[in-house]
Parts: structure tokens; C-alpha cells; sequence
């Protein structure tokens, strides 16, 4: 961990050698570890120490932007210089709106201290129990454990200090026989609330269910979601419309829909980087405070996140939802996205789900879902690791996979039901989850199968 | 570097470790994007560390670190050993790594000019000029361009007695117009689907895409898209894809099946496997006649140009389909030796805190024999489909869905209406049977896809596609 203050003296070395004109230094640390498995056995084990540090710097109406994760003294006086030396060849930016004066954060205690030094001798104990597991019954599993630690510092010419550590475990496993699979996930920021071999057991069963599976003509079916399939669901809605600058791009499906009842009115959906049943954190990449944001209410379309740039191009104030100051690829294209999404659960198990339906596909999850068009979030993708046809309240057969095209806003605009359990998943992208339940949808648009 | 190198690999020989590596890498990246007449971004960042890898009793064990130093170089060399020695505790099969690798030299990507070594004013003006083009075609909701450089400086030894050290240029950009209007949203690109080409080269590629001349075109398409007839829904017929979806084709539909690790199952949790399994190898009709692929690492331009992969294997090009047959698959050492064969050098990572995996080099179609023009003429009914803007494929690469931004209706042997939301779908044996056109060289052009994920953690790798338009019969269209 990079302790709070060797964060300090760091920053205010940086700012120091920054003379009078404005800047602001953000530090990314990690000290992260991951055990992969497959074929009931570790393949790969990887551990990575990094601390990155960026820095903005203002010439007036100029800003630069340089990043290094060189630390001694001649490397940040070349990152000062190659800051400087970008804020002169910019243009002008009149929209930018400066950096944060001073803020205050709620408390958010995320750091435990064996989360963050796990050992690998530890993850591989949980690892070879599940390989074991499946080997037991013939099957073949495969996934990752991984576990660590990172922190987050900004600090800016204005006095800003703002400092968060955060440690993170996930285990995710997917378990196959030769013509089926299933898959279960689990993620915390203490790997003591993970059960691995729990998890195991949840794919091992679907697994197991889904051998021999039926072809089903494709169409339109009723359907149950699991929560790692309703995750999904919040990723693409997230990553194409939730934030300010694809509204203001006007390619989100939330313009011209604004106070309209666009979902379901059981939908709720809202990003609080604060519940500390998600994976908090107090402030975003510029310093500013999370602030709770309700994304849609009873199904009605509410606001999105904003980061201080596209707040300010959009009239209104941030929300704490900026990204690292650079972000690599074409993710630079998105802009601020909800970093700790939560959708309310219901009142109903999943078990009375099941065994409430007369005839539906039972989902496990989704996979490489890519947006065919975004004003209504169409969405192609691939179902995967488990599905199965319930009827008459009963998992009736496993299905082979099958490809679907599908609004994801028509999706969220026919739930029928809300289950009351929700499940903790951990993006992949970073120290940000979402916490989802499992859904049944009146209907959802299956174009294709598979061989 | 080489004290270090030199520490962290007599170390592992101190522990009797079965084999051990240590790559040492150094990458400088320059991003510069110019949006809606504002910089959004001029970044230059750069990442410097090194990681170890180890083959202790039989298991792998990696371990990485930014901190140069002899002291810290121990500590992780130590780190991944005990790492490796964690793996153990879920053993498999006995690794094979075939035979030794001792490769020596230097490589560097030729380059003409050093785009770091120009101002930041030159590029600049450059993505001005492209912005103000776009703003020449009216009301366009968001005009980006943008231009990436690369410089990564690389050494890599192992403990069978390698060291190399090798430089690579990449330059990547291009522009992008996103056009609003009636509850409908449309995008066009150029030279490349996402608003960027990016190819092993130096500053002269950029000047080559002439994104300026190209602006006010690009923009005005996406305006006419507003407007355009939707693409025919649930159609089969005939699809003649443009050189930049084709190369995106190739990447998802024989790239990624290809990858031997994916067929060995140590992909499986993640990306997923691959239906070419090791008793099609030379016994599978995977295309029609007329397609030939090659995956190769010597291609001038290709992202997956270099002069050893992250094992030191030599560059080298490999047949994978040849008369439709499928022939050859991407190997690292340890999946070659599975297979009774030798590496032919495809294992990369994304940086120095990444292990290498089996990664596309540069997996190309190669050119056929007809001008686009007569291909055209010599369809009777069909679309013309370019510039790729959706894609998805299920975990066996088998059923694939693909959607580009822009499309042409083929009528008796011309181009017609311009088609807006173009998709089209089918399974990829079937797909690729189905080929029974390929543009001349005249037409072939070495595409790069600079955001291809896999691995846990996640790596993005740089690969390469040559491809020039072809065409497919009996293809469905239509699906939205």
C-alpha cells in the first residue's frame, strides 16, 4: 500500500516543481495478484507492484497532461517538463472548468489488511479444493482468484489532498463437462466474505444440469435472468448512455427521455460510491466528492452521472464520476460512467421464480455483448455457461447457447419480476462493482443459434 | 538493463529453477485528441518495470515490478519462484517447452521519421485541420480525431541463454463524426473502424491517411446516414465486405480459433475455446478455395511485426488456411510441445507487468485476383458493406454477428442507395465456404487492431490484419 503519507510527499514534490502555474497530481498504486486455473489445475499465477502518477498542469487556458511511473527526482522533473511543454502547444480550452478548490469526504473503510497481502500459497489451497471438486465428478474447471490492493491519491495546487486504500478479491469459475458448462462469481474488498467453494459448487450444479442440452428455435421467450446476467444489462446501459458526455453527444438512450417512464416502474437504479455493501470510494479521479445519483426511479428516466468538465458544458455540478486522467484506447471516447451501480432487489427468491413460471429461458449469463445501435441500447450477444428451459415451475431441460438482439431498454421496460437476493460483481476494468438481483422479463429477443 | 537482467536470471539459476525469464520493458506512449475543435488530450505517458516468470516443479509463477533496482529485481525474482511454487499445490501434465531458445541480436521497427522527435504543433495542426473538415459538413454532433505514438524499447533473456533487445514504432489516428438528428444516431470513421488505423511505422503513416482531405467526406456520410434507408431486415443474399471489415473478420473468426492455448482449454473461463480442434489440422475444408490465410510477424506495417515474440522465438510466417484448408495454428513453446511441434513465436504481452500469451501476429487474407470494381459489376444483387461498428462472437467462434457503419445496395451490377444500420450474421466454416471472391493487391491493405483483449488480468494486444474486400454468398442481413 502506499501509505498516506509517502502519498503526501510525493504529490507536494510534484506540485513544488510545478512553480506557480496550477496543477493537480493523481497517484494510482497497485499491488495486485490473480491464480488462473484450467483444466483442474494452475496455469498461471501472476503477482504486479506499480504506482503510476499523472499530472495536469494549467497555463492560463492551456493544460497539459503527462504520466509516469518513474518516482525519483529526475523522472518528475521530466514529467513536469513534458506537462509544461504539452500545456504550451494546446490551444485554448475555455470549457475547462479548473480543478477543485478544497472538499470534504465521508469516512470509507475498504482496506483489509489480509485481502490485501492474500497469499498465493492461500489462493491455490481454495483453487486446488475446487479442481479437486470437479475432478470428483468428471469435470473440468477453470476460472481465476485473484486479490490485492489499490490506492488512490489527488492532490491539487489549490491544497487539495485526498487519499483512499481499497482491497478487492474476486473468484469466478467456470466449470464444464464435454457438452456443458456453468458458471458462478463472487466479489469483495475482504476475500473473507468470498466461499470459494460455494462458488464452486453453484457452477459445478449448473454444470451438471445443463448436460445434454436441446436446441430451441430462436425467438422471442420469457425470461430469467441470474445476476451475473443482469449485470450486463447495467454495463451497456452504463457504459453507452449513464454518463454525461454521451448525453451531451446526444447518443445515450436517456436523451429525450428525461422524466418519461422508460423501464419498468419496479426498476430503480442509482450509483452511491458510498453503500458500503458495494465497493466504495469517497471521490473520484479529480477530487470530488461521490454524490448519490438516481438513474432511474420507478422506471422513470433520472440523471446521469457527470465528471466537472461535462458538468459544466451541461449547467450543473459534478457528481464525482471522473475517470483516470488518461485513459487508454477508445474508452477516452466514453467519458464519466457509474463506478458503483446498484439496482433494488424485490421481494421473491429465485427458487419462486422458477417454480412461479409456466415457460421461460433461464439465463445464467450473457457474453460478448457488443451495442448495434445505442439511442435504444441494442444490444447482440451470445448467451453462455448455463440455460436452461423451465416449465411448469420446474428446470424442464438444458439449451444450447443462443444469440440475441435485444434493446436493453425494452428489456428493463417489461420485468416482470425482482428477486430479493442480489450478488456483489466486481467490474474487470478496475475497483468498481455493481450490485445486482436476478429479474424475469416478459419477453427478450433470441436471433440465432449456435453449433 | 543488463545488470539487472543478468541478477534476476543468475538468481533463478542459484534456485535450480527448471527455467526462468525476465523481460524488461520500457514503452512511451503520445496521445493527442482533438474533439468537437478543443484538445481533449495531449498526453505523453510513459511505464517502465520488469517482469520475471518461473518454471519451478513443474508450475509457472510470474512476478512484476516498476522498481529498477538489484535489491527489488531479487525480490521478485524470489516472488515468482514462491509463486510457482504456490501453482504446484494444483499440479498438471508435465511441461514441455521443446527445444531450447537462445536467440541473440537487435531489432527495430524501420521507420522514416521519429514522430517524437516532431513538435507537438505539427501533430496538432494535423487534428485541427482534420476538425475543422469535419465542421465544414454542417451540424455533426461530435467530431474527434486523434493520433497515438508509440515507442517501446524491450529487452528479454532467459535462463537457456537468450537476450534480445528490440525497439518498436507504432503510429495509429484517424477521425471520427457522430451525426444526431429524429431519435437516430449514426458514425462514420476513417482510414479505420473507430476512428483508428495504427500500423508498426513511423510519423509518414500519418501523413499517408491524409485525415484533413479525408474530414469533410467522412462527415457528410454520417449526415447522409440520418436520412438513409435502413439496411433490409432477415434478407439472405449476397455481402461484399469492404477491406477493413474483412480484416476484423479474419481477427474474430480465424485469429482468435486459431490461438492453441484457446484450444487446449487454458482459455476457457475467459475468452473462451475454439471448435479448430487438433484433428482438423490438415483435414478440415475451413474456406472455400480462393482463401489463404497467413499469420506472420515480418510484414511491413503489421502490428504484429517484430523481431522475436516474449519467449525469443523468431519472427516468422506460418500458412493457417491454404486453398481453404486448415493447416497451421498460433504456438507458444509450451503448446507446440503438445502438439509435437515448435513455437513459431506468437507469445506476447501487453507490457512488463503482463505474462505472454499466445497473441495474433499479423493473421492476414491474402489477396485474391479481382478488381473491386469488377466484382461489384459482377454481382447481381447484394450490399456492400464497410467499416466496421459492432461485433460479437460466441465462445467457440462459431456464430458471429457483425455490423458496419455504412452500406451500399448492389443492383444489377452497381453500387445504389446508400443503407444505414447494416448487420449481418452466420456461422464461420459456412461463412468462409461461402467466399468465392478476393480482391487483387491492388486493393490489399495491412489493417491494425489495437484493442484486443484477453487474459486474466486483462491485456490489450496490438495485432495485425492484411486484407483486401471480398465477397460472400448467401449471407443474412438485416438482423436488428
Amino acid at each position: 500500500m502506499l501509505e498516506q503519507d509517502q502519498a503526501r510527499r510525493l504529490s507536494q514534490a510534484i506540485l513544488a516543481r510545478c512553480g506557480n502555474d496550477p496543477a493537480e497530481v493523481v497517484i494510482i498504486h497497485k499491488d495486485h495478484a490473480l491464480t488462473r486455473f484450467a483444466n483442474n489445475t494452475i496455469h498461471q499465477n501472476v503477482n504486479e507492484v506499480d504506482t503510476t502518477v499523472y499530472l495536469r498542469l494549467l497555463q492560463g487556458q492551456r493544460r497539459g497532461l503527462a504520466a509516469t511511473n518513474r518516482l525519483d527526482a529526475a523522472a518528475q522533473e521530466e514529467l513536469v517538463d513534458r506537462a509544461t511543454s504539452n500545456a504550451a502547444a494546446s490551444p485554448e480550452d475555455a470549457g475547462f472548468p479548473g480543478f477543485i478548490e478544497t472538499a470534504s469526504y465521508l469516512p470509507a473503510d475498504t482496506y483489509d489488511q489480509e485481502t490485501a497481502h492474500y497469499s498465493p500459497h492461500a489462493r491455490a489451497d481454495h483453487v486446488a479444493i475446487l479442481c479437486r471438486m470437479a475432478g470428483e465428478k468428471d469435470l473440468n474447471a477453470a476460472g481465476a482468484f485473484s486479490s490485492g490492493a489499490s490506492t488512490l491519491c489527488v492532490s491539487n495546487s489549490h491544497g487539495l489532498f485526498a487519499w483512499h486504500a481499497i482491497s478487492e478479491a474476486d473468484f469466478q469459475t467456470v466449470v464444464m463437462s464435454d457438452d456443458s458448462s456453468g458458471r458462478a462469481q463472487a466479489s469483495s474488498w475482504k476475500v473473507v466474505d468470498l466461499n470459494p467453494e460455494s462458488i464452486g459448487r453453484e457452477a459445478i450444479r449448473k454444470a451438471e444440469l445443463g448436460r445434454d442440452p436441446r436446441q430451441v428455435d430462436p425467438g422471442s421467450y420469457p425470461v430469467i435472468l441470474d445476476p451475473y446476467a443482469t449485470e450486463d444489462l447495467l454495463d451497456m446501459l452504463n457504459l453507452y448512455g449513464m454518463g454525461g458526455q454521451a448525453v451531451l453527444d446526444g447518443r445515450s438512450w436517456m436523451n429525450d427521455r428525461f422524466g418519461e417512464q422508460a423501464m419498468s416502474p419496479g426498476v430503480n437504479i442509482w450509483d452511491d460510491g458510498h453503500d458500503p455493501s458495494g465497493m466504495p470510494m469517497p471521490f473520484d479521479m479529480e477530487g470530488v466528492p461521490k454524490q448519490r445519483v438516481d438513474i432511474v426511479t420507478r422506471g422513470v428516466v433520472g440523471s446521469p452521472v457527470h465528471d466537472r468538465t461535462t458538468a459544466a458544458k451541461a449547467g450543473t455540478h459534478s457528481t464525482g464520476h471522473t475517470l483516470p486522467p488518461y485513459f487508454p484506447s477508445f474508452m477516452q471516447a466514453i467519458g464519466p460512467v457509474g463506478l458503483n451501480l446498484f439496482m433494488q432487489p424485490g421481494d421473491i427468491g429465485l427458487d419462486e421464480i422458477i417454480s412461479s413460471s409456466k415457460k421461460a429461458l433461464y439465463v445464467t449469463r450473457f457474453w460478448y455483448t457488443r451495442l448495434v445501435h445505442p439511442r435504444d441500447c441494442i444490444v447482440t450477444g451470445m448467451t453462455r455457461d448455463g440455460v436452461y428451459m423451465v416449465e411448469g415451475g420446474e428446470i424442464a431441460y438444458p439449451v444450447k447457447n443462443l444469440r440475441f438482439t435485444q434493446s436493453y431498454l425494452d428489456a428493463l421496460s417489461n420485468v416482470e419480476v425482482i428477486a430479493k437476493n442480489t450478488r456483489l460483481l466486481k467490474s474487470e476494468y478496475g475497483s468498481h462493482a455493481k450490485r445486482v438481483p436476478a429479474l424475469k422479463l416478459a419477453g427478450f429477443n433470441f436471433t440465432g443459434v449456435t453449433v | 538493463m543488463k545488470d539487472l537482467i543478468d541478477h534476476a536470471l543468475n538468481y533463478a539459476h542459484l534456485k535450480q529453477v527448471q527455467y526462468a525469464d525476465i523481460r524488461l520493458v520500457h514503452n512511451h506512449t503520445e496521445t493527442i485528441v482533438v474533439k468537437n475543435g478543443v484538445v481533449e488530450t495531449l498526453n505523453n505517458a510513459e511505464s517502465l518495470g520488469f517482469g520475471v516468470r518461473a518454471l519451478v516443479s513443474g508450475a509457472w509463477g510470474f512476478a512484476s515490478s516498476s522498481l529498477l533496482t538489484l535489491k527489488e529485481v531479487e525480490r521478485i525474482t524470489s516472488l515468482a519462484i514462491d509463486i510457482a511454487r504456490a501453482s504446484s499445490r494444483a499440479p498438471g501434465a508435465k511441461i514441455d517447452l521443446g527445444p531450447p531458445v537462445t536467440s541473440q541480436g537487435e531489432y527495430r521497427t524501420p521507420i522514416e521519421v521519429d514522430p517524437f522527435s516532431l513538435s507537438q504543433e505539427t501533430k496538432l495542426d494535423e487534428l485541427l485541420a482534420a476538425d475543422e473538415g469535419m465542421s465544414r459538413a454542417g451540424s455533426i454532433s461530435a467530431r474527434r480525431s486523434n493520433l497515438t505514438f508509440i515507442r517501446e524499447d524491450k529487452w528479454f533473456a532467459n535462463t537457456e541463454g537468450a537476450y534480445t533487445e528490440q525497439t518498436i514504432y507504432e503510429t495509429g489516428g484517424g477521425i471520427m463524426a457522430i451525426a444526431v438528428g429524429d431519435g437516430e444516431v449514426q458514425s462514420r470513421s476513417y482510414p479505420a473502424s473507430f476512428g483508428r488505423q495504427q500500423v508498426t511505422a513511423g510519423w509518414e503513416a500519418a501523413r499517408t491517411w491524409d485525415l484533413p482531405g479525408n474530414a469533410e467526406r467522412i462527415a457528410s456520410e454520417a449526415q447522409a446516414l440520418l436520412t438513409a434507408d435502413p439496411c433490409p431486415r432477415d434478407l439472405t443474399t449476397t455481402v461484399i465486405l469492404g477491406g477493413d471489415q474483412v480484416a476484423l473478420q479474419v481477427h474474430e473468426s480465424c485469429g482468435h480459433p486459431i490461438e492453441l492455448d484457446r484450444v487446449y482449454g487454458t482459455e476457457a473461463a475467459y475468452a473462451g475455446t475454439s471448435f479448430l480442434t487438433p484433428e482438423k489440422l490438415d483435414a478440415f475444408q475451413y474456406g472455400s478455395e480462393v482463401v489463404n490465410i497467413t499469420a506472420e510477424s515480418l510484414r511491413p506495417l503489421g502490428l504484429g511485426t517484430f523481431g522475436w515474440d516474449d519467449e525469443g522465438v523468431p519472427a516468422q510466417s506460418t500458412p493457417i488456411v491454404r486453398d481453404g484448408m486448415f493447416v497451421g495454428y498460433l504456438m507458444s513453446r509450451e503448446t507446440a510441445s503438445q502438439l509435437g511441434k515448435s513455437s513459431n513465436g506468437c507469445m506476447r504481452a501487453s507490457g512488463w507487468n503482463r505474462i505472454p500469451l499466445i497473441r495474433m501476429t499479423n493473421v492476414s487474407l491474402e489477396a485474391g485476383t479481382w478488381d473491386l470494381e469488377d466484382m461489384i459489376t459482377d454481382t447481381d444483387q447484394g450490399i456492400f458493406m464497410d467499416t466496421n461498428r459492432s461485433w460479437s462472437i460466441d465462445d467457440k467462434r462459431y456464430n458471429f454477428q457483425f455490423g458496419t457503419e455504412i452500406a451500399y445496395e448492389i443492383k444489377n451490377g452497381k453500387l445504389g442507395r446508400m443503407l444505414r444500420n447494416p448487420t449481418y450474421t452466420g456461422i464461420t466454416p459456412q461463412f468462409w465456404n461461402s467466399c468465392d471472391a478476393i480482391a487483387s493487391l491492388q486493393h490489399w491493405q495491412m489493417y491494425g487492431t489495437p484493442n484486443c483483449g484477453k487474459g486474466q488480468p486483462g491485456q490489450i494486444a496490438h495485432t495485425g490484419h492484411g486484407a483486401a474486400p471480398a465477397r460472400f454468398r448467401d449471407i443474412k442481413v438485416g438482423v436488428i
